[in-house]
């Protein structure tokens, strides 16, 4: 235990800090760099809503140590789409109603942004399976994969 | 309509969420902020013989310790049982109630210093099965001194009409079973966040993750004996409620005492687990029921006898003990009708108001002894609900007002749609549908705080900037109440919805509104903005009227003009505001919405009491594994009479949500308990269908424009999650030929059954 000092490169700037030893991510970014679009659903890895990129994969920053991330590139919901433009994800979950309260929003796009850049011809299913880590208690999932499907088909073309 | 009233639209603030930009409770901080952290109890029941917090208090980092006796008046969501006290006073009821608070300058701090509280318990016999509760014990083992004859009962409702217990015991044709429901919770993704600022004029700012920012107010008043006048709750942007976050909680009252105590800003957010332990979720439940018919399937009588264990405290029990019962008065019609709901107390986490409060469990027997009425009777089971649906205006046996209803529609959608003739008892074995139907209320008619005030009350502004601003205590909790506002304003006054803006859930800015709850916003809300806006509208034709020397009837506002039909007059939306506001400047107009006079005038008549009643059927397609047990819902068309839907994208989202949640109680979820001590604290263990579990949706609005509704919309947020349950259940026999009586479905359960069949 003990603080360390570290750099971590959060949305393309490069933050010096003071680190505990086992801080994990999300709550350095939540309370050390105030970016706060990351949500904690429940800081044991098992609702998504904490999912940010690291080095462009979705990871859970509730389960990983901020110690590891050094050297690494952070993306917070904040830095989609260098956080000016609607990406194509958040596009359709905002015009196919694919969110209510909205508070698994961000991991939901999180992990839909890298899942349909990799999978851009996802089935149904797949995006589905995509999605199967992100726990949204308002929509149903039924307009989320809607408007992922219609992404999908915006970032094809 | 020329405006987006009856258009998909998408929710004003939803760019904010899905980028992140919208802030929940947790997501405000104060500079100078103090971080809260609770010692909770590892006992069920048991007297609290010694609390040592000197060590705690001197933790190097901690400001305030408080403990019961700190803040003794006892308080609770009704009026009627303010059964329990912020922290607990001498004694314990359930494991996790919160003992002592510590607020620190860090949350390590914070929860360093709770180590070291030291107690000591004197347990007492503790109570896990409402059975116990029902019987008489030595009056130092009763949970709460104020429930009579010696026992754990909190409350017994009970109503009959017409004798249905004779009718009953003559009945050629009757049904009867005896049901179990495992409690269940609301798992909103947000955990309970809770930020008190103690201002230096002496007046209290509460920041909270609340359904209802005005029984909070209230209660922080009672409670910590600050005039009403001195406190401020404001609801931020709510990570979704489902009636878990309606009552006023003992961490937001201890947060405000903490912060009234040393004078800064206090936060306290939960954790997972603590969000399950406080609960306040669907009671488990037991009943037995029985439902007779004459030949012909026309219902002739239904008795019931309901236990629901209540857990520690009140909370909303005494409605729902209502609720159980009377909301069983429709879809259908039934003269001879009764139930008694006995609502227990035991030594486990209360249970209190969720999603289609109090009749989801009793709606599943229903709907489950219909199944079986229709079967003996060799009778298809939509045929029989059809030729038992209670018509519109009219009223039912407990003198319940019904006005629009759609169920018919509904029920006709779904059998079309789901081409429920041709494949009812047709599919090959372990396939199978099943149908449901439902209603529930469209707000309560009477407040649950007693007061002669309208139900709600909304204030439209006009300003030189010619923004029309929503004033409203209505608390949008991811339902879409602040988009439904200016979709009205922007409907009247025939603007683009950019002219709009809101500002609402907070008690010191907005007018009151009694809160999301009871699925009373659209309907009421919606009816005083309604009112408001129109009078707006009309204010600017008076001044326009003078200025140009025309009629004031022959304006017409639309398209951000405000024109004569002939256009000898058109002015923009500018124009327009300048010339009402010349000589006055800003003003405010205001709506407000009281409902009807309604009901009987017997006790209990007013439970269950609505200006409006949704209704609905479902139809769900299962495919049941005989091998293995496990069931899995592959579709769900489902069928809801919103009246009308202001909002369809909106309205459809809670019908999906519904299915969702129905799908969640029928087949996964469960508060599992081992001595008083929940199990599955957790996602891992608590089992919420994921996006691999969620089936096709097929859904339909039906629109049967309700005469009082705003353009005649009711509610959509409550009533679809009823028939979800039953027609699962339904399919699940239509598949293998068992009458599940027990939820959740596990596969377990499922493969006994069969055993049992065999
Ligand atoms: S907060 Fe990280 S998975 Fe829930
Ligand atoms: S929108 Fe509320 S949890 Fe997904």
């Amino acid at each position: 235990m003990g603080l360390k000092q570290i750099e971590l490169t959060v949305n393309d700037f490069s933050h010096p800090f003071l680190v505990e030893s086992d801080e994990t991510l999300l709550f350095t970014l939540r309370n050390r760099l105030y970016l706060t679009g990351t949500k904690e659903g429940c800081n044991q890895g098992t609702c998504g809503s904490c999912t940010v990129l690291l080095d462009g994969k979705p990871v859970l920053s509730c389960m990983t140590p901020t110690l590891r991330c050094v050297e690494k590139k952070v993306i917070t919901i904040e830095g989609i789409s260098s956080g000016e433009n609607l990406h194509p994800v958040q596009k359709y979950l905002v015009k196919n109603g694919g969110l209510q309260c909205g508070f698994c929003t961000p991991g939901v796009v999180m992990t839909a942004v890298p899942f349909l850049e990799e999978n851009p011809d996802a089935s149904r299913r797949e995006i589905k399976e995509g999605l199967s880590g992100n726990l949204c208690r308002c929509t149903g999932y039924k307009k989320i994969i809607d408007a992922l499907e219609n992404a999908a088909a915006e970032m094809r073309s | 309509m020329s405006g987006s009233i009856g258009k998909p639209t998408p929710f004003i603030d939803a760019v904010q969420k899905v980028t992140g930009q919208a802030m929940y409770a947790d997501d405000y901080r104060m500079p100078n902020m103090l971080y809260v952290s609770f010692f909770r109890s590892t006992e069920s029941h048991a007297k609290i013989s010694k609390l040592d917090i000197s060590e705690a208090e001197s933790y190097p980092g901690v400001c305030a310790v408080a403990i019961g006796k700190d803040i003794p008046i006892s308080f609770g969501v009704l009026p009627i049982s303010p059964d329990e006290n912020a922290i607990a006073v001498e004694k314990v009821r359930y494991k996790g109630e919160i003992v002592a608070a510590v607020a620190a300058e860090t949350i390590k701090a914070a929860r360093e210093a709770v180590e070291k509280i030291k107690v000591v318990y004197e347990p007492i016999k503790a109570f896990f099965d409402p059975k116990d509760s029902l019987e008489v014990c030595a009056p130092e083992e009763q949970i709460h001194s104020h429930t009579k004859n010696g026992k754990n009962i909190h409350k017994t409702a009970e109503l009959r009409f017409n004798e249905p217990e004779k009718e009953l015991e003559i009945a050629k044709n009757k049904q009867s079973g005896f049901f179990k429901f495992a409690g269940v919770t609301h798992a909103f993704t947000e955990p309970h966040s809770t930020l008190a600022i103690w201002n230096r004029d002496d007046t209290l700012t509460v920041i909270s993750a609340t359904q209802v920012p005005f029984y909070l107010h209230k209660n922080i008043s009672k409670v910590l004996g600050i005039p009403l006048h001195k406190i401020q709750v404001k609801k931020p942007t709510l990570g979704g409620g489902f009636g878990g976050k309606s009552d006023p909680f003992p961490h937001e009252i201890i947060t405000a005492y903490l912060a009234k105590k040393t004078k800064r800003p206090v936060k306290c957010t939960f954790s997972r687990e603590e969000v399950f332990i406080t609960h306040h979720g669907r009671h488990p439940t037991e009943l037995s029921m029985s439902v007779s018919c004459d030949d012909d399937g026309i219902i002739t009588a239904l008795d019931t006898d309901i236990i629901i264990d209540g857990g520690a405290y009140g909370s909303f029990g005494v409605v729902t003990s209502y609720y159980n019962g009377v909301l069983l008065q429709g879809p259908y019609k039934i003269n001879k009708f009764g139930f008694r709901t006995r609502r227990t107390y035991t030594n486990k986490h209360q249970c209190g108001a969720m999603r289609g409060h109090g009749a989801v469990n009793p709606r599943y027997a229903v709907e489950v002894l219909l199944d079986m009425m229709a079967q003996s009777l060799n009778m298809d089971p939509c045929d029989l609900r059809n030729k038992n649906f209670l018509p519109e205006n009219t009223l039912t046996v407990g003198e319940f007002r019904i006005t629009s209803n759609g169920v018919r529609e509904c029920l006709e959608a779904v059998r079309r749609k789901s081409d429920w003739d041709n494949r009812y008892g047709k599919l090959p074995f372990g396939r199978g549908l099943g149908v449901a139907c439902g209603f529930f209320i469209s707000g309560s008619a009477l407040p649950i705080i007693w007061n002669r005030y309208p139900q709600t009350v909304v204030h439209a502004k006009l300003d030189f900037d010619g923004r029309i601003v929503m004033f409203s205590g209505a608390s949008d909790i991811g339902q879409g109440s602040d988009t439904l506002l200016v979709q009205i304003a922007a409907e009247e006054l025939g603007i683009s919805m950019e002219y709009v803006q809101v500002e609402t859930a907070d008690t010191k800015i907005t007018p009151v509104d009694l809160g999301s709850y009871s699925s009373r916003v659209t309907f009421m809300v919606g009816n005083a903005a309604k009112t408001a806006t129109t009078k707006v509208r009309e204010e600017m034709a008076k001044a326009i009227s003078k200025e140009k020397d025309v009629t004031a009837e022959n304006l017409i506002f639309n398209n951000c003009r405000i024109h004569t039909k002939d256009k000898s007059i058109d002015l923009s939306w500018e124009e327009g505001v300048e010339i009402a506001l010349a000589g006055r400047g800003a003003f405010v107009e205001s709506g407000y919405y009281i409902s009807p006079k309604l009901g009987g005038d017997f006790k209990g008549s007013g439970a269950g009491l609505s200006p409006a009643y949704s209704f609905g059927a479902f139809i769900s397609e299962v495919d049941v594994n005989p091998n293995t047990g496990a069931v899995i819902v592959t579709k769900v068309w489902g069928a809801h009479d919103c009246g009308k839907a202001l909002n369809p994208l909106s309205v459809e989202g809670q019908i999906e949500g519904s299915i969702h949640m129905g799908l969640g109680q029928a087949i996964s979820e469960e508060m599992r308990y081992h001595n008083g001590q929940q199990i599955n604290a957790n996602f891992f263990d608590y089992r919420i269908p994921s996006s691999l579990d969620t089936p096709d949706m097929d859904i339909t609005i039906i629109e049967s424009n309700d005469a009082e509704g705003p353009y005649g919309a009711k509610e959509a947020g409550e009533g679809p999650i009823h028939p979800v349950l039953p027609s699962i259940g339904n399919a699940i026999y239509d598949a293998v030929g068992i009458r599940m009586m027990e939820l959740p479905i596990t596969p377990e359960k499922v493969l006994s059954k069969m055993k049992e069949n065999a």
